[in-house]
This record gives structure tokens, sequence and C-alpha cells, in this order.
């Protein structure tokens, strides 16, 4: 007979060294997730129902590559979350093109990846769940993060196509869009500018991350097997 | 077993898996003249979706060759690869080939 752990559902999260996705690993596996990371550089968390990957998120190879031991070790994959990502603020008159290669790269083709990888898993099983993390940038066409801005409106866009095409595999795809949240990716932009931001809530606060799990929560919830392709933005933006 | 056997034999696994997965009343027999999508096919586009990557699969599992059998040449074929088991089975053949495996 299997125990308990090994029956419970399997969590993958990417970029959960530091910020929300190091929250988000814990908070799922107080929640008795088996959970999975990723991030480029070695997490600090160990222990039981948790195990790490140290790749890049846009290394076709190495997603392939993890996602193979993953099908082997648990065989089953029940939850995604995109939530890797990397900022940059500048204006877009001095913004190199290598800039806009490397936040692409890691915004829009790590998430494209890992939704590939892992919907190919999840459909054996004829169920799934995957949550994008898009941002406010996007609908705010905040200045000074066009690029940023322009690689999270590409993660709705994906999806929301994502979320048509992987529907006859009962595969749900979501994403969030985050208000700032007091985090390494918000560290260098002056507070100036956040304050300038809040001010454009309805809800005028930064961010916390329970407010994201909040949200990835109800996505993920097997009732919620009707709710697909939406984009939902904190703060009332 | 020749190696043609063995893409034989890994194709056929997919269309196992396939089979697992279609809805009741369509099947796809194991054989080379199957019709799959298009003439006489029963499959949906989704239905071939899934047994491509069915295929990739144990393609990498029987040869350790990540193959990709849907990109651009695929669909410009002017006789589609995916007609017939045995049309999909010659595709990947000549993929398998452009990998250093050579099947008769």
């Amino acid at each position: 007979m299997e125990s308990p752990l090994t029956e419970s559902p399997v969590l993958l999260v990417t970029g959960d060294r530091k910020g929300i996705g190091e929250f988000l690993a814990g908070h799922y596996l107080a929640l008795g997730y088996r959970v999975i990371g990723c991030s480029r550089k070695p997490a600090g968390r160990e222990g039981e129902g948790y195990r790490h990957f140290c790749l890049d998120v846009a290394d076709e190879s190495a997603v392939q590559q993890m996602f193979a031991e993953i099908a082997k070790d648990y065989g089953r994959l029940d939850v995604l979350i995109n939530n890797a990502g990397v900022g940059s603020m500048n204006h877009l008159l001095l913004t190199p093109a290598k800039k806009v290669k490397d936040i692409f790269e890691t915004n829009f083709t790590g998430t494209f990846l890992m939704c590939r990888e892992a919907a190919r898993l999840m459909r054996k099983r004829r169920f799934g769940r995957i949550v994008n993390m898009s941002s406010v940038a996007a609908p705010l066409k905040l200045e000074g993060e066009a690029v940023y801005a322009a690689s999270k409106a590409a993660v709705v866009t994906l999806t929301q196509i994502a979320a048509r095409e992987l529907a006859d595999f009962g595969i749900t795809v979501n994403a969030i869009g985050p208000t700032p949240i007091e985090t390494d990716l918000i560290k260098n932009v002056p507070q100036e500018k956040i304050e300038q931001l809040v001010q454009r809530q309805a809800i005028k606060r930064l961010g916390q991350f329970r407010d994201v799990a909040n949200v990835i929560d109800l996505f993920i919830r097997p009732e919620s097997d009707f709710v697909t392709g939406q984009v939902l933005y904190l703060g009332g933006v | 077993m020749s190696d043609g056997e063995r893409l034989e034999q890994a194709i056929y696994k997919a269309v196992d898996e396939l089979n697992g997965q279609l809805p009741k009343g369509v099947h796809v027999e194991k054989s080379a003249d199957a019709p799959l999508y298009g003439k006489g096919g029963k499959l949906e586009s989704i239905d071939v979706v899934g047994l491509i990557i069915e295929v990739e699969e144990k393609i990498k599992e029987e040869f350790g060759i990540a193959i990709t059998i849907a990109d651009e040449r695929a669909v410009s074929e002017q006789n589609s690869p995916f007609l017939t088991v045995g049309t999909l089975t010659k595709y990947v053949a000549g993929l398998l080939k452009e990998n250093g495996v050579t099947v008769n």
C-alpha cells in the first residue's frame, strides 16, 4: 500500500530560492503537497517532501531532463507555478538588446517551456493546474518597464491560448498579476515610483506573499476545473 | 531485434497509449496501412497531437534520441506523415537517420 505521502499531489514552483517562490514552496509543503522547486542557484530549503533542481528555466534540455526525472520519480505532476522571473527598469532609449533577450528568455521562454513539458506529463492523468505569473506592470503600462511589462503581457497571451489548447487534457491555465511586493525584484525601484504605482491601485498598499498564495489556492483547487484562461490582478488593478 | 523492429515496436507502443485515451468506437490498428489523420482516418487533430507526443517519448525511451516530429517540415511535406501508421513510421525513420540510426 502506498503511504499517504506518495499519494499526495505534486507541485512544482519555479524560482523558489527566494521571494514569492520561496514563500509558495513553504506554503504548499505545509498544506501537504510534495513540492519540487527549481532555480539557477541552490535553494536553502531541505527536508521531507521537498526536492530541488538547479537549472535555468529557459534551458530547454535542462527543463526536459528535469521533467524526465519528475516522470520517473513521481509519475505525476498536479500543479505548476511559473514563478521564476526577472525584472529590469530602464528607459527604452537606453535598453540594450541583450537585456531584452535575457528578460524574454526567463519570463516568456521559460514559462513556455515549463508549460509544455508540464502539460505533457499532466495529460497522462487528465488533470493539471498551471499558474503563470504576470504583473500589473502590463495593464498599468508602466513607464521604464517596457520590456518587463511586454514580457508579462506575452505571458498573459500564452496563458489564454494555452488554456484553450490544453482544456481537452483536463488542464487549466491561469495567471496572477501581482502588484509590487517587497522582494528583490523591486529593490532597485525608487520608493517614490513604488508609491505612485500603489496610488493607481484600488486598494492602496503593497502586496504580500499571502495575497499571491490566496489566488493560487483558488486556481489550483480541484473544484476550479471550470476556471481557465483567467488573469487575476491584485489590488484592484 | 533490428533497429527497424525497435522502431515498429516503439510506434505500436505509442498507438497502444493513444488507444487508451481515445473515445469509445475510435481505435487505431497496429498495422502499417492503418489510417490516422486525413483520408479515412478517424482521429481528431488533438488525438494526433497526443500520438505525436507518445511517439516522441517512446523513441526517446527506445533510442535515447529526442526527435521533434511536428515541425514546419512535417507540415509542409507533400504527402503528410500523419496519413497512416506506415507513413508516420517512415517519417520517424527519416528523423532517426538524421540522428545516426539507419532503419531499413
